[in-house]
């Protein structure tokens, strides 16, 4: 893990440090430059057609053969959108689970990050590889029972099933990541810190946790990332239209046949640039959290 | 973690039962195992209560006849039997989304692959490419589901019309059943291959040694040669990582179908996932359902073994200190 771990956020800087050394020109380098060109208009083209055809009125839309940029671009469409559907609730739902989740995951997977990473008791190492286990299971197979619970806990078409299990452990990955990082920072910070008399809530608060910060932020992300992009979870348990969530409330959006009167097809294309947009701004603004997950989870091979 | 005990094994009377059973050999570290334990509590409930218990509820509903509202009905292996010979979407089901993952997986690592070598060559704007190969993965699957019906739109969209500069009919795409399997699979793939399993490979590709690589040429092998003989091998341990995600992740595809084209046309992208939210959600057979879940766990299971099995053959782990 040594070797390859800072490799990733080195990358960047590496990179332009080479490049700076190689300036000698060559038609395979060029062609290479030229390939990702090529493949950057493949990722980015879609990005850019929905935005375009977001704006378009629905008549411009069908037209053949379609148009690149819109006549006049209709910001109206967003407005329809906002107004016509709960949108605002719903990302306000979104953004309350990703707040929930986000908090669970963070105090308890670190909390039980902490216990695995030092602490010896017995079973220890077994409750470590079943948690491991959990990683490789489809979630298919706990989906039903849960269900089946939260329906007991009458639950169902409320936010609780998508954020309360965050707050008993936040999950295999989690705390594997933090459990990881722990390992790294030295014991000899927290027997000095019990020798000087703190107790082990007061070591895992004071001390670790402030050393955490980088890995704790990398979760974050992840885990209203994960929010944001769930669909299987959110289409169980919320069925009524006033407690739906982002990405239930666009799939739910896209069966209504028209919107006061007019269709929607224009109309959802605005609600999905609306829904992708804060996560790619999200994205940029961690970035460097997000490359370190993987940096940190040791996977690299 | 290993101390070296020396010490003769310590009267463990003074420590009590608790002392016992957490496995403590002194006061200091029965005190510490309880704390330990304490840490631990909220994991070892949510393993119990979301993860344990469901599993053996599930195993206990696929017994039953079940739907919710009124009590459970033991009826045996009744699901099972019905899962393999009584249900006409099963087996279909089934391999419609082998079929999917046969298609996914390996265009997907080749082309995860072969973005990483490509942002792995010494550029000034790397960066940017792998940020913006990166950024479909991060669209919700809702939002890329109506992007791509617009994509593939038969008549307006996009493909289709560039297929047309190429006097090539463009397929109905999403709405033909001999395509909207594929229409998924290119959904699929423009979502994931530059996303985690990339930047996986792309730190895999780091790792290679220079010097092995620089070897090599010396020696007389082409770019070809390195890449087969050197890279690969030495990035194996990645592979195979992506390769046991890849395959669970597109095993389990749900809700790209569930949304851009809810199983249809006449059942061409029905997979696995989907009929089994659909036996338990839309026809509330949460017994029969439960049995579908656990013969989908047990192929993953088959299948995840089966990869490490043979990864035996193919997987090197000498040269990194992972």
């Amino acid at each position: 893990m040594a070797t390859g771990s800072n490799v990733l956020t080195d990358l960047g800087r590496t990179q332009a440090r080479t490049a700076g050394r190689r300036l000698k020109w060559q038609p395979g380098r060029l062609f290479v430059f030229i390939l990702m060109c090529v493949l950057a208009v493949f990722f980015f083209f879609p990005f850019f057609w929905t935005l375009m055809s977001s704006l378009k009125r629905i008549d411009e839309l069908n037209t053949f053969p379609p148009t690149w940029l819109p006549a006049s671009p209709q910001w109206v469409n967003y407005q329809h959108v906002l107004t016509g559907v709960p949108f605002v609730l719903w990302t306000y739902n979104t953004l309350f689970i990703s707040a929930l989740s986000m908090l669970g995951t963070i105090i308890t997977a670190s909390l039980v990050a902490y216990s695995f990473a030092r602490f010896r008791y017995r079973g220890r190492d077994l409750i470590f590889m079943i948690t491991l286990g959990t990683l490789m299971l489809p979630a298919q197979v706990t989906l039903i029972p849960q269900f089946v619970l939260f329906h007991r806990l009458k639950m169902i078409n409320t936010l609780t099933p998508l954020w309360l299990p965050a707050w008993f452990g936040g999950g295999a990955f989690a705390i594997f990541l933090l459990r990881q990082f722990i390992m790294t920072l030295p014991k000899e910070l927290d027997e000095a810190a019990l020798i000087d008399g703190a107790s082990y809530p007061r070591i895992f608060w004071q001390i670790l946790m402030p050393l955490c910060k980088p890995v704790l932020a990398t979760i974050c992300v992840i885990t209203v990332i994960g929010v944001w992009n769930d669909f299987a979870n959110q289409v169980i348990y919320l069925q009524l239209p006033e407690i739906l969530t982002l990405a239930v409330g666009l799939n739910y959006f896209r069966t209504l046949p028209e919107l006061g009167g007019q269709p929607t097809q224009h109309l959802l294309l605005a609600a999905s640039v609306m829904a992708i947009l804060p996560i790619i701004v999200l994205f940029f603004a961690t970035q460097r959290y997000f490359v370190q997950g993987i940096v940190l989870s040791g996977i690299k091979g | 973690m290993v101390v070296a005990r020396t010490e003769l094994p310590v009267r463990r009377r003074s420590l009590g039962v608790i002392g016992t059973l957490v496995g403590a050999n002194s006061r200091l570290e029965k005190h510490q195992a309880l704390w330990g334990y304490l840490f631990l509590l909220p994991w070892l409930l949510g393993l119990i209560i979301f993860w344990i218990g469901p599993i053996l509820a599930s195993a206990y509903f696929s017994l039953q006849e079940y739907d919710v509202l009124s009590p459970p009905k033991f009826i045996g292996l009744e699901n099972y039997v019905r899962a393999f010979s009584g249900d006409k979407q099963f087996w279909p089901s089934l391999w419609r989304t082998l079929s999917y993952s046969l298609q996914v997986v390996p265009i997907g690592i080749v082309m995860s692959l072969g973005l990483a070598v490509l942002l792995n060559q010494k550029f000034k704007g790397t960066p940017f490419f792998r940020t913006l190969f990166f950024l479909p993965s991060l669209t919700p699957a809702v939002a890329l589901a109506l992007v791509w019906t617009w994509l593939l739109h038969p008549q307006v969209g996009p493909l289709n019309v560039a297929l047309g500069w190429l006097n090539i009919d463009g397929p109905g795409w999403l709405t033909d059943k001999l395509w909207a399997l594929r229409s998924l699979v290119i959904m699929a793939l423009w979502a994931g291959v530059g996303g985690n399993g990339m930047l996986i490979f792309l730190a895999g590709l780091q790792g290679v040694p220079q010097e092995l690589l620089e070897a090599a040429e010396i020696d007389g092998a082409g770019p070809w040669g390195r890449f087969w003989n050197v890279t690969i091998p030495m990035i194996s341990p990645t592979l195979l990582f992506n390769l046991i995600l890849g395959i669970i992740g597109a095993l389990k595809v749900f809700t790209l179908a569930f949304v851009a084209t809810n199983g249809g046309p006449s059942f061409s992208t029905w997979f696995y996932a989907l009929h089994i939210y659909n036996q338990a959600f839309n026809y509330f057979r949460m017994g029969y359902a439960s049995a579908l879940a656990w013969i989908f766990v047990v192929i993953l299971l088959v299948f995840t073994y089966a990869q490490l099995y043979l990864s035996r053959r193919w997987v090197y782990y000498g040269g990194e200190s992972g």
